[in-house]
C-alpha cells in the first residue's frame, strides 16, 4: 500500500511534472481523491520516504477543515434527532399515534426533547390527540447529509453559514489540516526500488552494490551502545598515579596489613601516646584479636625510650609510657604504619641484621649510587637509598558525610638517601604535582608528630579560585629513624594525598558516596571516562 | 588543629599596621599558619541589616603544638618578632620583698597521689583586665583544656582572685563527701558527691565527672582558712573567682603527667603576664611535696641547645653562615649566640613558651621557616633507582583487566561490614576465629572487617535495582583473617569475586569467569580424578548453606611441584598411587541460595565466584634486591 502510493505520486510527477494539490490525487484503491486528513497523513509519509531519498520535493500548505464531533459522528450513524423522532411515529392516520412517552421508550429522552421540536418547525410531523403522528410520508434528513459531506471531504460546499451553525450546535469542530505540493528532486524516477541501508556481504558478492543505492545515514544519530566491562573510576586514578611513582623510579612497597599495632601506627613514627589521633573517637581498636605480639624486644625498647626519656640528641615527650597503648590492635589510619615498618627493614644491613628475604615483597634498596662507602666496602654501613611507594586503603573511625567516608586510599610516597635536602623535598613535589597536572604549587611550614620539617602542600585550583590543600609532606624525624638503625646522615623524605580528592576533582563529584562503597552506580562506573592527568 | 578567633582591630593595633585579608593570609601562610575566616563582611551585612552583631575577627589555625599562639598575645608577639618589630619579650621571675621566705607556700597531702598528684602554680601581681584581655584569659585556658591537657584529662587550670585568699594554701585529696563548698556560679555550697550530680545535667562540665568520678578521693585546693580555690579538674570556688577588678591572679594546676603540667603553667603565667604593671614578670610560689621536697613554680629558664650551620644547610640545601642562621633564627623568637668556640655552632636559648622544640631538627625547621620554604633553591633528589611495581598488585591488574575485558565492571564495596552481613546473612556461622572485629565503631555498618566480598557485592546488586540486567560485577582486593601466629593477629589476603544476577542464575557464566581467569594466569584446567597432573585447577561439588544445594563447588589448586630430581619424582609418585592429595581449596562457586539472595532483598537469581589470588603471585624481579647482601 505505502509502495502503491509512493508508485501513484512518481507516476503523476512524471505525467504532470508536478503535482499542485495533493488532495487531487486517488489514493490506491480508493474511489474518491484524498481530500481527507486522514488521507493526506497517509501521503505525507509517502512524501517522506521519497523525499529522504531525494527523489522529489515537497512543500507544505495548511488549511482549515472541518470534522465531526461525537455526537456528530453519532447523526452521521444513525440520523439527526428531529429525523429519528419522525421515523419512529406512524403516518397520519396509519396507526395509533405515539405518545411523548412512548417515545423517549423509544428513542431515549435526549433525542425525543431536541428532535420533537425541530420536527414541529420542519412540518415533519404534527399533534393527534395525546400523541404524535407523521405528517411527511417522506424527509430529507439535511443534517446528517451535511455532516456526511463534512466527514468526508473536510467541508460543505453549500458554505459558511450552514457551517457555523453546525459549530454552534457542537456537531462539528473545526481542525488544521495539511496538504502539499510536489516537485520532481534531484534522483528523480519513477522506480522506487528500496535504498539499502547497509553494505552486506551478498553485495560484495553479486556485485550489487555498484547499481545499488543506498539510504542517506543520519550523522546525527548516536551510534549503538558498547557492550564491554569498565574498570572503577577511583581505580583508573590510582593507575595513573601508579604510573607516576613507576615513571619516576619507585618500588611499590607491600602494605598488606590493614591491622597494625599502636606501635607501628603510632610509636615508631614518634607519635606521643597522648596524641587525639589515637583516641577512641579517631581510630578504630579492635576487639578480637585486641592485643599484639609483642615487637622485637631492642627495638621496642629505643622507641619507648626515646619517647619518654629521650636520646638520639631529642629531649623527647618526657610523657609517661604505657606498653598496653603500643600493643593495642587497630585499623591503620595511615599507610605510613606499612612505610615505618618498610624503613625499619630497610635498615636491617644498618643494624648489622640480614636483610629479611621474602621474594613476594621488596626487601631492600638497590645499590647505592650516592653512598659515601662506594669504592671501599670497609665503610659500607649498610644502608641503600630506596624511594617506595604504596596506594592502599585506611580507616578513620569518623562520622560520615559527603567528603569522609570511614575508609578512603591514601597515596604515600618514600625517598630514603644520605642528605637529602628540604628544597629536594620541595623539588621533587613540584615535578610530582606537575605530572598529576598541578603546576601551581606552593608549601606551607606544618605540624606532624614525625615529621620535621612539615609541609602542607597548597595547589591553586582554577575553578574555585583559590589555593586548596592538597596534600601533606615533610622529613621523617630523627627520633624515629635512628632507633631503626639509620645512619645520621640518612634522610627520608614523605609524602601523602588522599586518592579521593583528586579523583572528585577529575570526575567533578561531590559526594564521595557516588565514588566509594555499594551505592555507586553501575552506570555511573560504565560511562565514566579515561584518565590522563 | 586549633582555630583561635581574634578580634580583627585589635590584632591590627598589635601589630602596628593594618592588613588586607590577602596579605594577612600570605603573612601566615610563611609562618605556618593558616587564615581560616575573616568574619569583617559577615559583620557588615549583619549590620547593615540592622542585626546585633560582634567585631569582625579573624579565624586563624593553629599547629597543634603551637600553644604559644593559642591566644591573641602570644600571636601578636610571634608575629611581631617575625616582622622584624619587637624583639621577644624576656620573662622573668619576681620574688616578694622578703625574698624566698615570704613566697608563697602551697602544701601537697601524700593522698593526692591516688588521683592527680603534680602541681604547680604562679602568681601575676597588679593585673589590669580590660574586658577583652579578661575574655582572651578565658579562652587560652579552655584551649588549653581541650588540646595539650586532653579535656582537662592530664592537666588542669584554675585561676583565683588572690586577694580573697590567705596563704598558706594545701593541695589535697578527700573523700567526696567530706568535701563542701559554694562552686563558681552558685551560692549554695553542695558537697562534692552532689556536684557529681548536679554537673550531671551541666553539659560543659559533665564530660569532665568521669576523670574523678570512682576515686575514693577528690583534689581539692584550700587556703589557710580552709576556703576552697578548686575542685580540679571540675571546678573553682565562687569565692575566689576572678573578676574584671582582680589585680592579683593566683594559677593553679594540676596534673599526672610533669612535663605537660609544666608546659600549662608557664603558657598561662607568660602569656598573661603582659598585662602585669611590670610586664612579663611572674611571682613564683613555694611547692611542698610529701616527700618533702620543694620546687619553686613555675620554672620558665630558658634551655640552650647547641645547632650547627653546617647541619641547617645539609638539611635544608641551603649555605648559611652562623650568624646568618642566628638572624634567621630570632625571627623565631629564639635568641641565639655563636659558640665562642665552634665557628659552626649557633647557641639557641630556647625560652619556656616554646616546648615544641626537642631537637635540633625543630630549630633547623624555624630556621627554614624564617628563610621561607618557598624561597629555598629549586633542587631534585639525586637519588637514583629502578622502579618496581609489587607482585600482588601486577597479579590483581591481569585479573581486573582480563575480567573488564570480559564485559564485567568493577565496583568498589567497603572493607568494613556488619558481622550480620558478613556471616548470617550468607547461612555461615561466625565461629569466633575467623573475623578480626572493631570495638568502637560509630555505627552497626562496621563491626567487622570482611572475609569474603561477596557481602559487598550484593549490596552494590541491591543498590542498582534500576540497572538492565543482567549484572555482571567483580571486585579483586583485600579481606582480613585473624591470625595468631603474627604480630598483628591478622592477615590481608587478596581475593578475586564476581557476582552475576539475571532473570536465571547462571552457574556455568560465572564458571565461564572462573575459567577465563585462570586460562589468562596460565593455569590448566585438570580433571578432579586426575592424580599425575603437576599443577592445575579443578571444581568439585560441594556443600555450602551459601549455595543452591547441588549448584556449588569448591575450586582446588595443584602448585606446580618446586623440586625437582628423582627423590622428588619418587615422591610425587608415592603420593599419586596413595592418593594423598597437597591441592589446596582456594574459593567456591555455585548459585546463590535463595534465602541468602532475600537476606539481602534481591528479587533475581544470583550465582557468585571468589577465589584467593595469593597462590599465583609470582617472584619480585632480582635486580630490585641487594645480591651483594645475600
Amino acid at each position: 500500500m505505502a509502495e502503491a502510493l509512493q508508485q501513484v505520486i512518481l507516476d503523476t510527477l512524471d505525467a504532470e511534472s508536478s503535482i499542485k494539490d495533493t488532495r487531487a490525487l486517488v489514493i490506491p484503491g480508493e474511489k474518491q481523491p484524498a481530500i481527507s486528513n486522514d488521507a493526506q497523513i497517509a501521503i505525507l509519509g509517502a512524501l517522506n520516504s521519497l523525499s529522504s531519498r531525494d527523489m522529489i520535493s515537497y512543500a507544505t500548505h495548511e488549511v482549515i477543515s472541518h470534522a465531526p464531533t461525537p455526537e456528530g459522528s453519532q447523526i452521521v450513524e444513525q440520523g439527526s434527532n428531529e429525523a429519528r423522532v419522525w421515523a419512529a411515529l406512524p403516518l397520519k392516520g396509519q396507526g395509533d399515534p405515539v405518545t411523548p412517552n412512548q417515545l423517549k421508550k423509544v428513542v431515549g429522552d435526549e433525542v425525543a426533547k431536541v428532535g420533537q421540536g425541530r420536527a414541529f418547525k420542519n412540518g415533519w410531523i404534527a399533534k393527534e390527540g395525546d400523541g404524535l403522528v407523521k405528517l411527511a410520508p417522506e424527509i430529507k434528513d439535511v443534517t446528517r447529509d451535511d455532516l456526511l459531506e463534512i466527514k468526508s471531504s473536510g467541508t460543505l460546499k453549500s458554505g459558511e453559514k450552514t457551517l457555523s451553525d453546525l459549530r454552534k450546535r457542537k456537531l462539528i469542530v473545526q481542525k488544521k489540516g495539511q496538504w502539499f505540493s510536489v516537485t520532481k528532486g534531484p534522483s528523480f524516477s519513477t522506480s522506487i526500488a528500496k535504498p539499502e541501508t547497509d553494505l552486506t556481504v551478498e553485495m560484495l558478492a553479486s556485485g550489487s552494490w555498484k547499481t545499488s543505492t543506498f539510504k542517506k545515514y543520519n550523522f546525527e544519530a548516536e551510534g549503538i551502545p558498547t557492550n564491554g566491562g569498565a574498570l572503577h573510576p577511583l581505580l583508573k586514578v590510582r593507575e595513573e598515579i601508579r604510573n607516576i611513582f613507576l615513571e619516576m623510579g619507585f618500588a611499590e612497597m607491600p602494605t598488606q596489613s590493614f591491622v597494625e599495632s599502636g606501635f607501628w601506627c603510632f610509636d615508631a613514627l614518634f607519635v606521643p601516646q597522648q596524641h587525639p589521633a589515637r583516641d577512641l573517637q579517631d581510630t578504630f581498636y579492635l576487639s578480637d584479636p585486641a592485643i599484639s605480639l609483642p615487637p622485637k624486644k631492642d627495638y621496642y625498647d629505643l622507641v619507648s625510650k626515646v619517647h619518654e626519656h629521650g636520646g638520639f640528641g631529642s629531649t623527647g615527650y618526657r610523657a609517661p609510657w604505657v606498653e598496653e597503648e603500643s600493643r593495642k590492635l587497630l585499623l591503620r589510619t595511615h599507610t605510613t604504619a606499612s612505610s615505618a615498618h618498610m624503613l625499619y627493614k630497610l635498615a636491617a644491613a644498618c643494624r648489622g641484621e640480614k636483610a629479611p628475604s621474602d621474594k613476594g615483597e621488596y626487601t631492600h634498596g638497590a645499590a647505592s649510587t650516592t653512598g659515601s662507602y662506594r669504592g671501599d666496602p670497609a665503610k659500607d654501613d649498610g644502608f641503600r637509598p630506596a624511594k617506595l611507594f604504596s596506594i592502599d586503603r585506611v580507616f578513620r573511625n569518623e562520622t560520615m558525610d559527603a567528603t569522609h567516608l570511614a575508609e578512603f586510599h591514601q597515596v604515600e610516597g618514600v625517598v630514603a638517601d644520605r642528605n637529602l635536602t628540604l628544597a629536594d623535598l620541595i623539588g621533587f613535589m613540584r615535578v610530582f604535582f606537575d605530572k598529576m597536572g598541578i603546576e601551581q604549587v606552593r608549601f606551607k611550614p606544618a605540624y606532624n608528630p614525625y615529621t620535621e620539617p612539615s609541609l602542607e602542600i597548597f595547589a591553586f585550583h582554577p575553578m574555585l579560585n583559590r589555593w586548596v590543600e592538597v596534600g601533606n609532606s615533610g622529613m621523617f624525624r630523627p627520633e624515629m629513624l635512628e632507633p631503626m638503625g639509620f645512619p645520621k646522615d640518612v634522610r627520608v623524605h614523605g609524602w601523602g594525598l588522599s586518592l579521593e580528592r583528586p579523583t572528585m576533582i577529575r570526575y567533578g563529584i561531590n559526594n564521595i558516596r557516588t565514588l566509594v562503597g555499594h551505592k555507586v552506580s553501575i552506570e555511573g562506573i560504565e560511562n565514566s571516562p579515561a584518565v590522563r592527568f | 588543629m586549633p582555630t583561635v578567633a581574634v578580634d580583627k582591630a585589635s590584632l591590627w593595633e598589635r601589630l602596628g599596621q593594618e592588613y588586607s585579608s590577602d596579605d594577612f593570609d600570605k603573612l601566615l601562610f610563611e609562618y605556618g599558619l593558616e587564615l581560616d575566616e575573616d568574619t569583617t563582611e559577615e559583620v557588615e551585612a549583619a549590620r547593615k541589616k540592622g542585626l546585633p552583631a560582634e567585631r569582625p575577627q579573624l579565624k586563624i589555625e593553629i599547629p597543634a603544638n603551637r600553644y604559644d599562639l593559642l591566644c591573641i598575645e602570644g600571636l601578636a608577639r610571634a608575629l611581631n618578632v617575625f616582622l622584624n618589630k619587637s624583639s621577644r619579650p624576656q620573662y622573668k621571675l619576681v620574688y616578694p620583698p622578703g625574698g624566698e621566705a615570704d613566697l608563697l607556700t602551697v602544701t601537697v597531702s601524700p593522698e593526692t597521689k591516688r588521683i592527680r598528684p603534680l602541681f604547680a602554680c604562679a602568681i601575676l601581681r597588679n593585673v589590669k583586665f580590660t574586658q577583652e584581655s579578661y575574655q582572651s584569659f578565658i579562652e587560652l585556658q579552655d584551649k588549653l583544656h581541650q588540646n595539650i591537657c586532653k579535656r582537662r584529662q592530664l592537666v588542669a587550670i584554675g585561676t583565683h582572685d588572690l586577694d580573697t585568699l590567705k596563704g598558706p594554701f594545701r593541695y589535697e585529696a578527700r573523700p567526696p563527701q567530706s568535701i563542701k563548698f559554694a562552686p563558681l556560679g552558685k551560692d549554695k555550697e553542695y558537697t562534692a558527691e552532689e556536684l557529681m550530680i548536679v554537673y550531671e545535667s551541666e553539659k560543659h562540665l559533665a564530660r569532665y565527672l568521669h576523670i574523678i568520678r570512682d576515686s575514693p578521693v577528690y583534689p581539692i585546693i584550700y587556703d589557710a582558712e580552709d576556703r576552697v580555690l578548686s575542685m580540679p579538674p571540675i571546678i573553682n570556688s565562687n569565692h575566689s573567682k576572678i573578676t574584671l577588678n582582680t589585680t592579683n591572679v593566683f594559677i593553679d594546676v594540676t596534673a599526672t603527667d610533669q612535663t605537660k603540667l609544666d608546659i600549662v603553667v608557664n603558657m598561662v603565667a607568660t602569656m598573661f603576664s603582659e598585662y602585669c604593671a611590670e610586664p612579663f614578670t611572674i611571682e613564683p610560689v613555694k611547692v611542698v611535696f610529701p616527700d618533702g621536697q620543694t620546687r619553686i613554680t613555675p620554672d620558665i629558664s630558658t634551655r640552650v641547645m647547641s645547632a650547627h650551620a653546617s647541619y641547617i644547610n645539609s638539611c635544608t640545601g641551603l649555605s648559611l653562615s652562623s650568624s646568618e642562621v642566628k638572624t634567621l633564627l630570632e625571627r623565631m623568637s629564639l635568641s641565639a649566640s655563636l659558640s665562642p668556640s665552634n665557628p659552626d655552632e649557633v647557641l639557641v636559648e630556647i625560652p619556656p613558651t616554646r616546648p615544641d622544640i626537642f631537637h635540633e631538627c625543630d630549630i633547623m625547621e624555624d630556621a627554614a621557616i624564617a628563610y621561607g620554604f618557598n624561597n629555598l633553591p629549586n633542587k631534585f633528589p639525586a637519588t637514583s633507582t629502578v622502579a618496581q611495581p609489587l607482585a600482588i598488585s601486577k597479579l590483581s591488574d591481569v585479573v581486573r583487566v582480563e575480567w573488564g575485558l570480559a564485559g564485567w565492571v568493577e565496583v568498589l564495596p567497603l572493607i568494613l561490614c556488619s558481622l550480620e552481613e558478613n556471616f548470617t546473612f550468607l547461612n555461615h556461622q561466625d565461629d569466633g576465629k575467623t573475623a578480626v572485629k572493631i570495638a568502637n565503631p560509630k555505627t552497626l555498618e562496621f563491626q567487622v572487617v570482611r572475609t569474603t566480598l561477596i557481602p559487598g557485592l550484593l549490596k552494590t546488586v541491591r543498590e542498582n535495582r534500576s540497572h538492565p540486567l543482567p549484572i555482571k560485577i567483580f571486585e579483586t582486593s583485600d579481606v582480613v583473617y585473624k591470625d595468631v601466629t603474627r604480630e598483628r593477629q591478622a592477615r590481608n589476603e587478596r581475593h578475586a569475586a564476581a557476582v552475576w544476577c539475571n532473570k536465571t542464575a547462571g552457574f556455568e557464566i560465572i564458571h565461564g569467569m572462573l575459567d577465563r581467569a585462570m586460562k589468562m594466569l596460565e593455569i590448566p584446567r585438570i580433571s578432579s580424578g586426575d592424580f599425575k597432573a603437576d599443577t592445575g585447577y579443578y571444581i568439585k561439588e560441594c556443600d555450602d548453606p551459601m549455595y543452591f544445594p547441588g549448584r556449588a563447588a569448591t575450586i582446588y589448586y595443584r602448585a606446580p611441584s618446586s623440586k625437582k630430581g628423582a627423590l622428588a619424582d619418587i615422591k610425587q609418585e608415592v603420593q599419586t598411587a596413595l592418593h594423598i592429595s597437597k591441592d589446596i581449596a582456594i574459593g567456591a562457586l555455585g548459585i546463590l541460595h535463595p534465602t541468602v539472595l532475600e537476606k539481602f532483598d534481591i528479587g533475581y537469581p544470583c550465582s557468585a565466584l571468589e577465589f584467593n589470588l595469593e597462590p599465583f603471585k609470582k617472584e619480585m624481579q632480582r635486580i630490585w634486591t641487594n645480591a651483594e647482601l645475600e
